[in-house]
């Protein structure tokens, strides 16, 4: 037990780190879920090719033998591809898999299953135009091993301080985007009422449009801070990190932002706790047991308005 | 300035407009008048494009708008105090005027101001209550704001649907005492009420719509002259 006790701060400042990463995806799914009421199944896709995007940045720097690699330019680099390429993703598979459905006054489950069927098309297209072997992130060029320091006993890497500095200004940034800017209050108030925003003269197909290109953004930048801290990538890893962030999405009340962010940060502690008391292996499990047990008795989340959005269908 | 000609509109198989041939002139208040599921929401929300005619046509200063998204037809200057207020209640006092204000943001930042006072000035607990919630004002305050909001767009038409439901009597003479003040600054005004007397009491003109036709169309002093018709189609006795 003294043993445990010893690794715990350093436990618990992973869980901070991944909490912050899984936040950061989690806004995604909630951004999209407050305005068209949605989960948008392959956003954990467009998380994972955020991911090769950073790596082909930095395989790309590696290759040309750009000399001076340091953290400062390439990580802000290796984010605004991302971010820019898993944006746009975004905001093509609104155009094209779920436009068509909704418009047409489909069920919530149109745009649902076509939501699916898109995450496994970007799985087998990045499967087979990239390959199935798993792709190496170099951080270790970027971020030497021996960048770490010791904070009361605990030992932290500089890696994760800028994991947990980028996730936590992005929040930031998208906090005062929806708050502060007229872009925002139309985001807000196309999410309370559809049709009263149109009467104010916003154009909702843009703001859907916009909506997903932040959300997206985020996950693309997600990716990037999970390659860099994982090293290693592949076609399927959106598949498990989507159904986390969706995890912490619903924990903190799904199409709320300050709830994901929470969300995110609750399950990537709770995982750490497990990962230090019980069998790692466990750790999974989990955190879908969290999944299950907030649909059963708080399914509107810690943060969630109490509103059924059933209703609103 | 509005002309809407023999306009049918569907929601789905049913056709809840079936002929409404409507027209407001520049400076006017008109009266749309009728029972409960006559047409008149649908009315208004065909005029704005939110559901689409299914024939005829709908003209705003001389131009077809019937083909035009919502966001272009209230671009072109007309706002809407929808039914049963409907303002964002999440939002604070001041975003829900600022969202009226949306298709304005290229306007000097003054002028904006100047939009804020007069609001203000028009409904002051307003002003007392910019950054609380819209949903934890009271009923009237709600409508106020619904007001409010709409002439921040500085519509040329303003579309009222039923301004005086749910409020106490002391308030709907407020209220309509108000949508005179502002007819009176410049903008025309179609109103959609079952409260027939107090709207006609305002209005220069008034069309009664039943079943999705306009069966009645006079001067609003000859419609409130007419038992009859007040009898027939607009449930008093």
């Amino acid at each position: 037990m003294a043993d445990v006790l010893q690794i715990l701060p350093q436990q618990l400042v992973f869980g901070l780190a991944l909490g912050t990463v899984y936040g950061l995806i989690a806004l995604g799914y909630t951004l999209v879920y407050g305005i068209l009421f949605m989960i948008n199944f392959a956003h954990g896709e467009i998380f994972m090719i955020g991911a090769y995007v950073g790596w082909w940045v930095l395989s790309w720097l590696l290759q040309a033998q750009v000399g001076g690699l340091h953290p400062v330019w390439v990580v802000p680099l290796m984010l605004v591809h991302a971010m820019l390429f898993a944006g746009l993703l975004g905001v093509l598979l609104e155009r094209f898999a779920y436009r068509p459905l909704y418009m047409r006054g489909a069920t919530r489950l149109g745009p649902l299953i076509s939501a699916i069927g898109a995450s496994i098309f970007l799985q087998n297209a990045v499967m087979l135009t990239q390959g199935a072997r798993m792709k190496v992130y170099m951080t270790s060029l970027l971020f030497p091993r021996t960048w770490r320091f010791q904070v009361a006993g605990v030992s932290v890497s500089v890696l994760v301080l800028v994991m947990v500095g980028v996730a936590a200004v992005m929040m930031w940034g998208l906090h005062l985007l929806v708050q502060r800017t007229s872009l925002g209050r139309s985001i807000r108030a196309v999410a309370e009422d559809r049709e009263m925003a149109a009467i104010m003269g916003v154009n909702i197909r843009r703001v859907i449009g916009v909506t997903f290109f932040l959300g997206s953004a985020l996950g693309g930048a997600g990716g990037v801070l999970v390659g860099l801290y994982y090293t290693q990538i592949d076609f399927f890893m959106g598949y498990s990190a989507g159904l986390k962030a969706f995890t912490a999405a619903v924990l903190g009340g799904i199409g709320n932002i300050r709830g994901a962010m929470l969300g995110g940060l609750i399950l990537g502690l709770i995982e750490s706790l497990a990962v230090t008391f019980m069998n790692p292996a466990y750790k999974d499990v989990v955190a879908f047991a969290i999944l299950i047990l907030t649909l059963v008795f708080k399914p509107t989340g810690l943060l969630g308005e109490t509103v059924s959005d059933w209703e609103k269908v | 300035m509005l002309k809407l000609v023999d306009v049918v509109t569907h929601y789905g198989p049913i056709r809840v407009l079936k002929a409404v041939n409507l027209e407001v002139r520049a400076g006017e208040i008109v009266c749309l008048l009728g029972g409960n599921a006559s047409g008149k929401s649908t009315t208004m929300k065909t005029i704005l494009g939110v559901v689409r005619p299914t024939a005829g046509t709908v003209e705003f200063e001389g131009q077809r708008i019937d083909r035009l998204p919502t966001e272009s037809i209230v671009r072109r200057g007309i706002s809407l105090v929808p039914e049963a207020r409907r303002i964002f209640a999440r939002m604070t006092v001041w975003e829900n005027l600022a969202m009226g204000a949306f298709t304005r943001q290229k306007a000097p930042p003054g002028e904006l101001a100047e939009d804020f006072e007069r609001v203000y000035a028009l409904f002051p607990r307003l002003s007392e209550r910019q950054q609380q919630p819209g949903g934890t004002l009271s009923g009237g305050e709600q409508q106020m704001l619904a007001i409010g909001r709409a002439l921040m767009a500085r519509p040329r038409l303003l579309l009222m649907d039923e301004p005086s439901m749910g409020l106490a009597p002391a308030l709907v003479d407020q209220v309509f005492d108000i949508i005179q003040a502002i007819n009176r600054q410049g903008t025309t005004i179609l109103v959609v009420e079952q409260n027939a007397t107090v709207a006609l009491s305002i209005a220069s003109r008034g069309y009664v719509l039943q079943n999705g036709r306009i069966v009645v169309h006079d001067t609003a002093a000859a419609l409130l002259g007419a038992d009859h018709i007040r009898r027939a189609y607009l449930g008093e006795n």
